[in-house]
């Protein structure tokens, strides 16, 4: 069921990794992204693959997690694989009928790339696994807060993104109702014509944003009675705070891509 | 015969997760054709969780439910046939309207059915006559309409299936009492005419005194106790204990109990309150010898 999405999801517990601050958190996701694509031999990969380990382990967030995490976008990773796979070139012909042709550059490649895609996503779910999502937004407006200098509506955006990420389990339970509710007046939503479950779908999709205009008005309401006016003067309950713990992760970090960069 | 009776049914939530809650533990009833059952229980006792069960929108882990001595998932293919012969209004149904007029939105379960335009027609006329809907809102859109009408609106759209098993959940949840009122009687008036079983969940049994001939309570994903709506009410002092709201009458009744004032019934409503009080009245003045 909908229930089951771990995208995004947090898990509390406490590790040396949740413990970091997010900003740097952020930072660092932000740094092993462009070192993994810097990294074009083999042997960064595996560099990529004991870093990423590491970082999992220090988590202390089972493996099976990030499994999951990977298994709704198996098939995008597949098609990947399987287009590096043929339209790579390089190396020794293995494989020829017709027009697909297989290369050893193709297959190496292809693997390349599949393992690169799969660290991507273990790196940042690893992200949105350690940090609440109240963090995670509270560490992006200061981080865009020099820009709001310049007008940027850094605190506003922060906002936008954290009341978002805060109606996504409740949309869930509403759409599981709803389904639930019209299911028992007989909408076919997965069986039918083509025509029957555009019908069902539209029985489900109406009621949902009936009731999400109606939860952003009570909620504008709310925080306007309550004087909301905006990031400007406001303090905050939880000060972001730098320990010897980031230091030692950046630290890491650069050390990461420093040798990522000399092994090429 | 019992229409619809469940067989040890069990029910576990997030199965294999570290969240892993058994909703619904063994749960096994036998319930008789024509009645009005109201299932009481506090929030979390599985109440929502076995009604869901009724209509096969969940599937238990273990046990059968079935619908005139058949399992309802003994032909997977047939359970949209039991969705319209088990009609389940959910709480705040209103939220799930969707058709432009209240004519359709009501139409839409008799129309999955596959009923032809006049008899579709008639059957959202006669669920409007039980809700008290009158004909000239059904070309309305139902966005329009009142809290308390939107709500009527959504519960004629099951009405309308003519289920033999009309379930319904909180429906009186969030009116005031004259809105409450009005939605027991559209209840009534759909028993009433089709003579078929009605179930209504509630945690206040101050509205299901007045209406259910037997009251199902839930505790913990069990049954506490099925039976008579009275015999139930004798047990008051342990369906405070499982933290049920008992009706302000009845606690009246128990406290009098206590300071030494037994009547030797269970009172639950106010008129029978009355009659008792009278009867009790009439019974000191004989005994002191005065005459009535």
């Amino acid at each position: 069921m909908l229930r089951d999405i771990t995208i995004g999801q947090y898990f509390p517990s406490d590790s040396f990794v949740h413990r970091l601050d997010p900003r740097f958190k952020i930072i660092i996701t932000l740094i092993f992204t462009v070192t993994l694509f810097i990294g074009d031999s083999f042997s960064s990969l595996v560099i990529g693959g004991v870093y990423t380990l590491t970082a999992v382990l220090f988590s202390k967030i089972k493996i099976r997690m990030f499994v999951k995490s990977i298994k709704p976008l198996m098939p995008f990773l597949l098609i990947t694989a399987v287009f590096n796979l043929f339209l790579s070139d390089g190396g020794e012909t293995v494989f020829e009928w017709k027009f697909l042709k297989i290369t050893e550059g193709g297959i190496d490649m292809s693997i390349f790339m599949l393992v690169r895609i799969i660290l991507l996503i273990v790196g940042s779910s690893l992200l949105t696994y350690t940090t609440s999502p109240i963090s995670l937004t509270d560490a992006v407006e200061r981080l865009l807060s020099p820009l709001s200098r310049f007008g940027f509506p850094s605190h506003e955006l922060a906002m936008m993104m954290s009341i978002a990420l805060r109606f996504i389990p409740t949309l869930i339970e509403e759409t599981d109702k709803i389904i639930s509710a019209q299911k028992a007046r007989g909408a076919e939503l997965d069986t039918g014509s083509l025509m029957t479950r555009v019908k069902g779908m539209v029985s489900i999709l109406i009621p949902l944003f009936i009731s999400s205009f109606r939860r952003a008005d009570e909620l504008a309401t709310a925080m306007e009675s309550r004087c909301y006016h905006g990031g400007e003067g406001r303090t905050r309950l939880r000060q972001l705070k730098v320990t010897y713990r980031d230091y030692i992760a950046v630290t890491f970090t650069l050390l990461f891509t420093g040798i990522i960069i000399a092994v090429g | 015969m019992a229409v619809l009776e469940t067989r040890n049914l069990t029910y576990t939530y997030s199965k294999g997760s570290p969240f892993e809650r058994t909703a619904v533990d063994d749960v096994s009833l036998k319930i008789d054709e024509g009645l009005i059952i109201g299932v009481l229980g506090h929030t979390g006792s599985g109440k929502s969780t076995l009604i869901q069960h009724f209509n096969g929108l969940l599937r238990a882990d273990s046990g059968q439910v079935l619908l005139d001595g058949t399992d309802i998932w003994a032909e997977k293919s047939r359970i949209r046939e039991v969705r319209f012969q088990v009609g389940l209004v959910f709480q705040y149904p209103e939220y799930q309207i969707f058709g432009e007029t209240v004519f359709k939105d009501i139409a839409f379960g008799p129309a999955n059915m596959g009923l032809d335009e006049s008899e579709i027609k008639g059957r959202v006329e006669q669920s409007a006559r039980d809700t008290g809907l009158d004909m000239r809102l059904m070309e309305r859109s139902p966005f329009e309409l009142s809290g308390g009408q939107k709500r009527r609106v959504a519960i004629a759209g099951v009405m309308a299936m003519n289920p033999r098993v009309l379930i319904l959940d909180e429906p009186a949840s969030g009116l005031d009492p004259r809105g409450r009122e009005i939605i027991f009687d559209c209840i009534r008036n759909y028993h009433r005419r089709t003579g078929s079983t009605v179930m209504i969940v509630s945690h206040s049994m101050e509205d299901l005194a007045c209406i259910a001939d037997k009251l199902l309570v839930m505790n913990r994903g069990r049954v506490f106790c099925f039976d008579d709506t009275e015999r139930v009410f004798a047990r008051a002092e342990e369906l405070v204990k499982i933290g049920l709201d008992i009706p302000q009458v009845t606690r009246i009744f128990l406290e009098l109990k206590k300071r030494g004032i037994d009547f030797g019934k269970e009172v639950y409503t106010v008129g029978y309150a009355k009659r008792v009080i009278g009867d009790y009245i009439d019974y000191i003045k004989i005994k002191r010898g005065e005459s009535l």
